[in-house]
């Protein structure tokens, strides 16, 4: 085992929390996550799926100090909103599902927002089926630590044959001003039968103290339905996160994720699909533009259980100053899973001596009769590039923000989403020039 | 405007220039001929301020101005444009977007208001015409994919929309077939002013014929070892380059 006495400890302490906490519902999942926590404990840094992310030594102070309630006096949730966008709006604060700042603009037909215990309570047949049916909690401790302390969580339910034309926005806002926040938090999320839906993921923390944010979504795309799902880490303060995104993909449908990180202290996103499909097409994209201290990890499993998909990864990263990149992309390709293609790119900038990226693509193919292939990069930016731009009269700052911004542009290119790509747009700029 | 004195310069510890002499006045179109290895490329690329070049030697006054002490980008502000051998490919970057902001730079940097977007879109269509390149070019990704003649109409293109004192072409003419030649040839030929000077660089006479000299120099081995007129350059063309190695063996 790789704990530490400390982390011994700890693990133990959490599950002490657990057994004198009042849960509303799904005591009997949580149970059994709470048991598989404590075989599991949280990963040391000779845990080689946590090698580089030593973030369980960074929260150990912050989850010795318990569990306690967090409220914020937060009403106004202005300043996290993406500019003209029309959409769905889903409010966390510190981890609280919070119905009063949240507004839903589509009809009941269309979509359904639930809090997790308020479903549960309802006996929602969809939460029994799914919720924890995706994460494995069996193997991964922050799977098993969420699922057993999550606090609050929501369910989206979009039924069958439906085009939700308006985008679901869950912010996801941390007030750190007067205390340290853990908020172990839930999403299950059901697009129907050749329904079409697109959530996006925001991030916000403000004040100083540290935050932990353990996030699960688990999202079920039905067949031949579509999910546009984005995520967007742009975090103020000092925040600390494991986020989980657990996506399952039936026959014939369509999944584009895009993953945007900025900002933080230590983040860790699970990125996992399963294509238990055939003829399933998806994109995703991932981009990291990190400096300082950040350190921004990514885990990425696709795993092709059924023949006949397509799947392709892009993710692009550019460090500056002590930050820290990690990417892992698995690959796997079931025994059954013939004329699978599946293609993985990851791609960096170093601008500084010491900032570092940790790369590793893991494939692994059991099928014979398969398109595979990956490939990763990491360099400097081209100074014969910066040097024909400067010979035309530009300065060298705003020749290297030109060129970073044509690297991190391509993976926006793809989104359909015109309001969300021009904000996105909007801030990747914002630090491009910011960060030179 | 450009006045060189024994300007010497290396790359890597190797001495490529030694002892370059050269003026060049307003109106006037020079061209700089010699083998392969003379210099002739890297002495364009220290008067644009590549920083692989480390100058030894010398002076480069341009308009007044100690040339050797500003970076690349001031040089391009100050009027030098020079056009690559091999332009580069920027995927991301259209070269519409690309010479809006290096204007923008220059005309901040002359303390003028930036081109609104439609100054900018005349003029750019008047230059485009002018060098018989199309505007699906211009919004693609700067040369990327471009074919050797498009590049190079390109860096004509550019030319012109900067507007500089002092154009240095090196090797335009390589890679360009007969056609392609004539069409760069001639965007260049209407540029030209009395008010502005011309360095072209090239192996060949071929370019020479489209756009005409007043004076030609032979460089090698780091060094003009000849000058001449234009006449020079036909003589260069029939006889190859040993006689000129040859002659400066027996000096």
């Amino acid at each position: 085992m790789s704990s530490t006495s400390t982390t011994h400890d700890l693990n133990r302490e959490i599950a002490d929390a657990f057994r004198r906490t009042e849960f509303p519902s799904s005591r009997e999942l949580r149970e059994e996550a709470i048991h598989h926590f404590e075989k599991l404990g949280l990963p040391g840094n000779k845990n080689e799926e946590y090698r580089f992310t030593p973030i369980t030594r960074a929260l150990e102070p912050m989850l010795s100090a318990g569990f306690g309630e967090t409220p914020s006096p937060i009403t106004d949730i202005t300043p996290y909103l993406i500019p003209g966008y029309e959409c769905n709006c889903i409010v966390f604060v510190n981890g609280q599902y919070n119905e009063k700042l949240s507004r839903i603009i589509s009809p009941e037909n269309q979509l359904t927002v639930r809090s997790l215990h308020r479903a549960s309570e309802e006996k929602s047949v969809l939460v029994r089926d799914y919720l924890g049916k995706l994460v494995d909690f069996k193997t991964d401790a922050f799977a098993a630590f969420n699922t057993a302390l999550w606090k609050d969580g929501v369910f989206i339910h979009v039924p069958a044959n439906t085009i939700l034309d308006k985008p679901i926005l869950v912010l996801h806002v941390h007030d750190a001003n007067h205390q340290p926040v853990i908020s172990p938090t839930r999403l299950l999320m059901i697009i129907g039968e050749r329904s079409e839906a697109s959530i996006v993921e925001k991030f916000d923390t403000i004040g100083m103290h540290p935050v932990f944010s353990s996030w699960v979504d688990e999202i079920v795309v039905g067949e031949k339905a579509t999910l546009n799902y984005c995520k967007i880490q742009n975090d103020a303060g000092s925040l600390y996160q494991v986020a989980s995104t657990l996506i399952h993909q039936h026959d014939g449908s369509k999944v584009n994720t895009f993953t945007l990180t900025l900002r933080g202290k230590i983040i860790r996103n699970n990125f996992t699909i399963a294509v238990d499909g055939e003829r399933c097409e998806s994109h995703f994209y991932g981009l990291y533009l990190l400096d300082k201290d950040t350190l921004a990890d990514n885990h990425t499993t696709v795993d092709h259980r059924q023949p006949n998909s397509f799947t392709n990864e892009l993710y692009k990263g550019i460090m500056n100053g002590n930050s820290r990149g990690v990417f892992n992309g698995k690959i796997y390709v079931r025994p059954h899973a013939q004329k699978t293609n599946a293609f993985q790119s990851n791609r960096n900038i170093l601008l500084s001596d010491t900032a570092v990226v940790h790369t590793k693509p893991q494939l692994e193919i059991w099928a014979d009769d398969v398109k595979c292939s990956h490939g990763c990069t990491s360099g400097q930016l081209d100074e014969e590039a910066l040097f024909y731009l400067q010979s035309r009269g530009i300065d060298k700052a705003n020749a290297q923000a030109l060129l970073l911004y044509a690297f991190a542009g391509e993976i926006l290119e793809p989104m359909k989403d015109e309001i969300l790509k021009k904000y996105l747009h909007s801030i990747i700029s914002e630090r491009l020039h910011k960060s030179l | 405007m450009l006045t060189i004195r024994d300007l010497g310069a290396k790359v890597e510890e190797k001495q490529i220039l030694n002892g370059i002499d050269l003026k060049v006045n307003a109106g006037e179109i020079h061209a700089i001929m010699g083998p392969n290895g003379s210099g002739k490329s890297t002495l364009a690329s220290v008067l644009a301020g590549r920083e692989d070049y480390e100058v030894t030697g010398g002076t480069v006054d341009f308009e007044g101005k100690d040339l050797l002490t500003l970076k690349p980008e001031e040089r391009a502000r100050e009027g030098i444009f020079m056009a690559f051998q091999y332009p580069v490919e920027i995927p991301g970057v259209s070269t519409i977007n690309f010479m809006k902001t290096a204007i923008n730079q220059i005309r901040n940097h002359r303390g003028q208001q930036p081109l609104d977007a439609v100054s900018f879109l005349s003029l750019m269509k008047e230059k485009m015409k002018l060098v018989g390149i199309d505007q699906s070019l211009l919004n693609r990704s700067l040369n990327e994919g471009f074919s050797g003649g498009e590049k190079k109409r390109n860096e004509i293109f550019q030319m012109a929309m900067l507007d500089p004192k002092l154009a240095i072409l090196d090797e335009t003419d390589s890679g360009l077939d007969i056609d392609a030649l004539r069409i760069v040839a001639n965007g260049v030929n209407k540029l030209r002013s009395k008010n502005n000077a011309i360095i072209v660089v090239t192996h060949y006479q071929r370019l020479l014929d489209y756009i005409v000299p007043d004076f030609v120099h032979v460089l090698y081995n780091g060094k003009i070892v000849k000058s001449g007129k234009k006449e020079l350059a036909l003589e260069l063309e029939a006889k190859g380059y040993d006689w000129i190695k040859n002659e400066v063996a027996v000096l």
